[in-house]
């Protein structure tokens, strides 16, 4: 039996927590345009929220919501138990970091964090106490003087993170938070991020169109298309159980293939493809004939020069058509005697003894993954 | 809710739009008055047209005021894109800031200091050199010139800021000296800027009264010059007549430019979107 | 560290901080001399008919009335043992100083032109702002709108308000009309009617510098201040208008420099009862033929235009660097 998982780090599994945030049958429409449409969401004190989604697809406007600079065409939003209809930006308890930073020019980085202090009549020195402070944990107290165009990029985003975080807010929302910042710069910040939440304990609402940032800083993700949500869970639900072929495909990426259920036991299901029947071992509610997608990860599946000693489900040959070396794992693109492709990837965990590779182009290969790698995806 | 004009904004841009309008509107409406009084209204008619046309002063002065328009900005139109040009693509030179600000200072300079200070240029350069031997319609066009390449200028530095030099470094890298990269890349793309420049080097032309003044000697009556000194005195029905054909025909001509310009940005958009789908 | 690879260091950092890019570069290499046709041409124009000029007034200036034509000494004297003398005459000047019309003529210009320019920043503002706000299409047209003026006639604009200012003129037979008032309002040929003809004719010149900054402003800052706590009317003070403020010295510059030294507006609007500096030049250049009092008065107000003028050019840079 797992341990009872906590409830501070897992809120939403707790049956009768209050969320912070409410979202309750919100759409948006512009024109003709559905931006949102019709979405439920409860979002927990002290999490960090991802809503991921390509460009288009409503996330922004959901956060624009959230900050008051869109009104819902219908729903409701609750902040902290307070319905936010009427609540203009400026009376919100939320503070947005924009994508774009919108620092503002005129104002030293000093004069731009006290900002949002100096409009709730916050006290002259508690205002420069809470600066000085912010500062400091963003590693910006030197640069105080300085002007935001004086500033590298990584700075400003800095900044812009201090300014909307110096207000305390009950909720921080940030727009594509790291994707102004060059690819190494990124990785290194996500984790800062990350940190400065644990540090600080404010709930975050983090919109992004990339994966990986979603789940190395995410306690949960929201994956959004054409305005609805597709899945909602942590990073680990979304990557090994995703509800259906778009999350699949969209996050990470695998071979999808349509079959139909053949099998359906209470152990496992057997599904036919056009890869050969698919065994999986863990059942998943389906019924008999009907018509499924398996998905399996490039990294499930294993590749070898030798055939399999013997015969076991999940087991098929080809011919290596392409291969991608990246270093520290290889992509390779097997045909199959169908003519279909599969992606498969395998970690270099050898040095190769002389340069040449193991396997190689037009090597016969033969494919093989656990009966628990496949995942069943009804739609 | 921070996208939209508030009802103040709209409010002031409405009275604004009266303000611009309502002038100009009554300036017509009464040109079609019988009355010889102005503003006493007398029932429509078009006798004052009918003045107008009969009046041989009014063609001759219309007939110089174009000359001069049509020569003043073909002329400021190629020396105010030499100016542009210099300024934007020659990076330093020698004499640049002053260059600069006899660019800028035109547009804000008062028309009488100019037009007192080309008059007692063409005074020293006739005692100089005996040219220009008379007052007229070389000395206002040489004056026109002078500050309409500046308009020039402003509009041809601002066009081609906004187009970069991206082109012309790749013309560069394919091999073209950059004469022919001036003549077959900077140019054709300056076109619609040189096009916005020779009209308004020609409205302002047009519409130049004060060192048309100073400039001119006897006989030569620009149609501003005609202009002033019959409304002097008072209104006149005949130059309600006159202002009503001239500010159609301005306005039925930056229209169109600008209607052009409209369509080929409509027409760019539309590129645009046929390119986005073919990438589908 | 050897003299010659300092040498050469310094040339190489020399080289990669030359600012003025590839094309300037590789032009400058290969042809130099219709580069040089380029620049000379309107280089030489503008120093024959713009600069040259000012320094001729600035010489008759200081020169003496004669009855003649031109109607000016020569300041060169041939005259006496054969040694030409410079003979420097300031009475112009003096003159200007010491007669009390000249001195409250420059001092009401200034006055006219600052009121008007504040005239058309309280209303220009909120128009741009406004034209800023509007959707694509509606932007377009508005902009177009305010333009259009600026393109019509300037003579025939002024006009127009005295078909409107008049005794007899439209605004008061409306008013009589509705019933308002008995006896016509003298709005014409005085002060009101100058400022309606400055703020009029000079509002476009307002309206388009504001509009071109504030269309580059970033909205999102208004939304970052709206996210801290600011409302609407803070962040218009806070934000807004010191970003503006660029825009706002280049417009009202454009509006005052000009309508300090106007002289058809005082001429035609203002009739003879409103002193303006512009008008007064014109009449001692053509009603008395005092050339050079014309050439001192000219002077004078150049000097007083020149730092608004500097300041003006400064803000231009700025605007088109941006």
């Amino acid at each position: 039996m797992a341990a009872e998982p906590s409830t501070n780090d897992t809120p939403w599994l707790v049956a009768d927590a209050e969320p912070l945030i409410r979202i309750k049958g919100v759409s948006k429409k512009f024109g003709d345009f559905t931006a949102v449409n019709n979405v439920n969401l409860d979002i927990y004190q002290g999490e960090l929220f991802c809503l991921l989604g390509g460009s288009g697809c409503g996330k922004t406007t959901l956060l624009r919501m959230l900050a008051g600079f869109e009104t819902p065409t219908s729903g409701q939003i609750i902040i902290d138990g307070v319905d936010m209809s009427d609540v203009p930006p400026y009376e919100r308890p939320t503070n947005m970091m924009f994508q774009s930073y919108a620092l503002f020019p005129h104002m030293s980085v000093e004069k731009n964090v006290a900002f949002g202090l100096k409009q709730d009549k916050v006290p002259k020195d508690e205002i420069a106490e809470r600066v000085h402070n912010i500062l400091k944990l963003v590693e910006l107290e030197d640069f105080k003087a300085r002007k935001p165009q004086q500033l590298s990029g990584g700075q400003r985003q800095r900044v812009a993170l201090a300014r909307a975080l110096v207000k305390e807010p009950k909720v921080l929302l940030l727009d594509e938070p790291l994707a102004a910042l060059d690819k190494k710069l990124r990785e290194q910040t996500q984790f800062e991020l990350a940190n400065i939440q644990e540090e600080v304990g404010v709930t975050f609402v983090v919109v992004t169109h990339d994966q990986e940032e979603a789940m190395t800083l995410s306690t949960r993700i929201a994956v959004m298309d054409k305005g609805e949500f597709q899945q909602i869970g942590t990073p680990t639900e979304i990557y090994e159980f995703p509800d259906n072929r778009f999350v699949a495909d969209f996050i990470g990426s695998a071979n999808i293939v349509e079959g139909k259920v053949v099998e359906n036991d209470a152990d496992h299901v057997l599904v036919s493809t056009d890869l050969g029947d698919i065994y999986i071992d863990h059942g998943q509610p389906t019924t008999k004939g009907s018509r499924v997608w398996v998905a399996i990860r490039p990294e499930k599946i294993q590749l070898s020069k030798e055939a399999p000693k013997k015969a076991a489900p999940n087991q098929i040959a080809g011919k290596v058509d392409d291969i991608g070396y990246l270093g520290g794992m290889s992509i390779y693109l097997v045909r199959l005697e169908n003519g279909e492709i599969v992606d498969v990837t395998t970690p270099n965990l050898l040095r190769p003894k002389n340069k040449s590779q193991g396997i190689t182009w037009e090597d016969d290969v033969y494919l093989s993954w656990e009966p628990s790698s496949a995942m069943l995806l009804n739609k | 809710m921070y996208n939209n004009r508030s009802k103040f904004l709209t409010l002031m841009l409405t009275l604004g739009m009266i303000f611009f309008y309502v002038p100009i509107l009554m300036l017509i409406i009464y040109s079609f008055n019988y009355s010889r009084i102005v503003p006493v209204w007398g029932g429509w008619s078009v006798r004052w047209y009918e003045v107008l046309f009969k009046s041989e002063e009014v063609w001759n002065a219309v007939v110089l005021s174009l000359q001069i328009g049509v020569i003043n900005a073909t002329f400021a139109t190629i020396l105010g894109t030499l100016a542009g040009l210099a300024m934007v693509r020659f990076g330093r030179f020698k004499g640049r800031t002053l260059f600069g600000g006899m660019l800028v200072a035109p547009l804000v300079m008062p028309e009488v200091i100019t037009g007192l200070s080309l008059l007692v240029m063409f005074i020293t350069l006739k005692q100089l050199i005996g040219w220009p031997a008379e007052r007229g319609f070389t000395t206002i066009t040489i004056a026109h010139i002078t500050f309409s390449l500046a308009y020039v200028a402003v509009i041809v530095q601002a066009r081609l800021t906004g187009m970069g030099e991206t082109l012309e470094e790749a013309a560069l890298d394919l091999g073209a000296k950059p004469f022919r990269v001036l003549t077959f890349i900077t140019l054709p793309r300056l076109a619609p800027g040189m096009a916005a420049g020779w009209l308004l080097a020609f409205t302002l032309s047009l519409d130049d009264l004060v060192i048309s003044s100073f400039v001119t000697g006897p006989g030569a009556n620009t149609l501003p010059i005609l202009i002033f000194s019959r409304i002097r005195t008072g209104l006149r029905p005949d130059i309600n007549a006159l202002a009503t054909i001239i500010i159609l025909f301005v306005a039925a001509c930056v229209a169109i430019a600008a209607l052009i310009m409209f369509q080929q940005q409509r027409r760019a958009r539309r590129d645009e979107q046929i390119a986005s789908q073919g990438t589908l | 560290m050897s003299a010659s690879a300092q040498d050469a260091a310094g040339k190489v950092s020399k080289v990669s901080t030359d600012s003025s890019g590839l094309l300037s570069r590789l032009a400058r290499k290969l042809q130099s001399r219709w580069r040089t046709i380029v620049i000379v041409i309107p280089f030489v124009w503008l120093l024959l008919f713009f600069l040259a000029p000012f320094f001729i007034v600035a010489k008759i200036s200081l020169a003496e009335l004669k009855i003649a034509s031109p109607p000016f000494t020569n300041m060169l004297d041939w005259s006496g043992d054969g040694f030409p003398k410079i003979r420097l005459i300031f009475d112009n000047f003096v003159y200007l100083w010491e007669d009390s019309l000249y001195f409250r003529t420059y001092l009401n210009s200034i006055k006219i032109a600052a009121i008007s320019t504040f005239i058309c920043l309280l209303f220009g503002y909120p128009i741009a702002y406004g034209i800023v706000r509007s959707g694509p299409v509606t932007k377009q047209l508005l902009l177009f709108a305010v333009i259009l003026p600026f393109w019509t006639s300037f003579l025939l604009r002024v006009y127009a308000w005295m078909g409107l200012l008049a005794d007899q003129g439209t605004i008061n037979n409306l008013l009589i009309w509705v019933g308002l008032i008995d006896e016509p309002i003298r709005m014409l040929y005085n002060e009101f009617a100058v400022y309606v003809g400055i703020v009029y004719t000079y509002m476009p010149f307002m309206i388009l510098p504001l509009y071109a900054n504030m269309e580059k402003l970033d909205s999102t800052l208004n939304e970052a201040a709206a996210d801290l706590g600011s409302k609407p009317s803070n962040t218009f003070f806070k934000v807004t208008l010191p970003l503006t403020m660029p825009g706002i010295i280049a417009g009202s510059l454009l509006v005052f420099i000009p309508a300090t030294g106007e002289y058809v507006i005082p001429d035609l609007l203002g009739g003879g009862n409103v002193l303006m500096i512009g008008r007064l030049l014109y009449n001692e250049f053509s009603a008395n033929t005092d050339w050079p009092l014309a050439a001192a008065v000219a002077i004078v107000l150049l000097l007083l235009l020149v730092l608004p003028m500097t300041i003006y050019q400064y803000y231009q840079g700025k605007a088109t660097e941006a």
